[in-house]
């Protein structure tokens, strides 16, 4: 199949699909508070274009903001883990429990914790513990992923304990931690959305806000809206983070 | 005088019993030992023995303890695919502590010995096989080291690189005449580079057959046509085949 047919297929199928909801929305003649057409959220979606993007904003930046954060910790903790076995032990459950636990769960207690004048802070720290464990588990892995005739040739030169770990272990350990940290923005995001939604309060302005007020004034295309607007950025995130990955693997590999 | 011995060495993994021995070996100084065999017979085990990577279970290893004394080559290149040649080259010496600018410079030289001169900063993804083969033999020569164990090196290379290679091997030793021990289970391979060949039986590995190669080192041009060559290689393959012949 040619390159054009490969574009044109999947936007035949959503025009195809869009065009069914519109009728189907004239057709029926269905409340736009019950589901509102596509030209009527596109319309919302111009109208409220720079609330959303203000929005939207905000959010990325508390993502980007946790992403920093839960890189910094789990790459640390990943280092100080992987050089003493007992320590890995004891760390690792808990960590599998801090993925495990649902963030909507801790939330209300980590709104009050921050102060409830601040819920950016909790924000951020409710999408840090949401992105901290792919980082931490990608790392752990890298760090022990060195190729093992690579460990006996570090052997039989008699290297010491550190020399292996920055000389060997940390750079093997680069392609699982650029992975992580793609799998760890895309959580982060959904982390900092969900945050404000459990927050409740409008105080970080983010598009959870925008989907929750418009929700509430049963103003659905504007709630579609947000939702459409939240996807794009998650696609370009996502993106530019996979295109970070490459470049930077390109630059170590030199390929 | 001898640069390394195994003296009734046994190796025995759980769960898989005994894979070698008990199996003698002394390696002079300056001298080719090829060890060819099936797979699985322990070549691998033999040489990490020697490379002090491994215990035997029973017996006796006696190697020079010296650090770089000893070189590796693997059967993979074994390179950081994140360093440049250079540094790959040098690392041996910078794990011994050797400042960073002389390590570099010995690397060089080194790497222009197995003509990689033009090729200082390529990164392991930008060379072919043979040469990521060159750069490993360039790391192991790097400490100058009087024994260099060799575990089936060539064998994902093509003919024609790997013959060059051969004829490279000799050029680098006729300079320096280091002890090579050469695993492979290419028993032209083996009887064109030793001096020695050691066949080995199936597992748990023991000497099988040893023949010795006559002949001048680098060798002669047509010297796998010569009649010594053809009936060293057949005497080789036939203990080889017999040997399997008796286990089946």
């Amino acid at each position: 199949m040619s390159r054009t047919s490969d574009i044109l297929a999947p936007l035949a199928l959503v025009a195809l699909l869009l065009g069914a909801w519109e009728a189907a929305c004239h057709l029926l003649n269905l409340p736009p508070y019950f589901l509102p057409s596509p030209s009527q959220v596109a319309a919302d979606t111009v109208d409220s274009a720079g609330l959303l993007l203000a929005s939207a904003w905000n959010t990325l930046l508390m993502a980007l903001e946790a992403l920093v954060v839960a890189s910094l910790l789990a790459c640390s903790l990943a280092l100080v883990v992987a050089v003493n076995r007992l320590l890995e032990k004891a760390v690792h459950p808990l960590a599998v429990a801090l993925q495990v636990t649902p963030v909507v769960a801790i939330a209300p207690q980590v709104v009050i914790w921050a102060g409830l004048d601040h819920p950016q802070r909790a924000i951020v720290a409710l999408a840090t513990i949401v992105a901290f464990f792919p980082i931490f588990s990608g790392a752990l892995t890298g760090l022990k992923s060195a190729d093992p005739d690579l460990e006996r040739l570090f052997d039989l030169y008699g290297a010491t304990g550190w020399q292996r770990l920055w000389r060997l272990r940390v750079p093997s350990a680069a392609p699982f931690v650029l992975e992580g940290h793609k799998v760890a923005g895309g959580l982060a995001l959904i982390g900092a959305v969900v945050a404000e939604f459990v927050a409740g309060t409008g105080g970080a302005q983010g598009l959870a806000w925008r989907i929750l007020e418009s929700s509430n004034r049963l103003q659905t295309g504007k709630t579609f809206a947000a939702v459409i607007v939240l996807a794009i950025m998650g696609a370009l995130l996502h993106a530019a983070l996979s295109w970070g990955e490459k470049a930077v693997l390109r630059r170590l590999r030199g390929r | 005088m001898s640069v390394a011995s195994l003296t009734a060495v046994e190796v025995e993994y759980p769960g898989r019993g005994k894979v070698l021995g008990p199996f003698d070996l002394t390696l002079e100084d300056g001298e080719i030992v090829a060890l060819v065999g099936p797979s699985g017979c322990g070549k691998s085990t033999a040489l990490r023995l020697l490379a002090g990577l491994e215990q035997p279970t029973r017996g006796s290893v006696e190697r020079m303890p010296g650090r770089g004394e000893t070189a590796v080559v693997f059967q993979a290149p074994t390179l950081m695919p994140w360093a440049s040649a250079l540094a790959n080259a040098a690392l041996p010496l910078e794990l011994a502590g050797t400042p960073k600018a002389e390590a570099r410079g010995r690397a060089a030289q080194s790497l222009h010995r197995v003509g990689l001169g033009d090729a200082l900063d390529a990164k392991p993804a930008q060379l072919s096989g043979g040469m990521a083969m060159r750069v490993s033999l360039a790391r192991a020569l790097v400490t100058q080291p009087r024994l260099l164990l060799m575990g089936e090196p060539f064998a994902a290379l093509d003919e024609i690189t790997r013959r060059a290679m051969a004829e490279d091997l000799h050029r680098l030793w006729a300079q320096s005449r280091q002890a090579i021990i050469f695993v492979t289970h290419n028993v032209e391979e083996a009887a064109y580079i030793a001096h020695r060949v050691i066949a080995m039986s199936p597992a748990p590995g023991r000497l099988s057959a040893e023949t010795a190669i006559g002949g001048d080192m680098p060798r002669p041009a047509h010297f796998r046509t010569t009649e010594s060559f053809r009936v060293a290689v057949e005497a080789i393959s036939g203990g080889l085949a017999a040997d399997l012949g008796r286990t089946a």
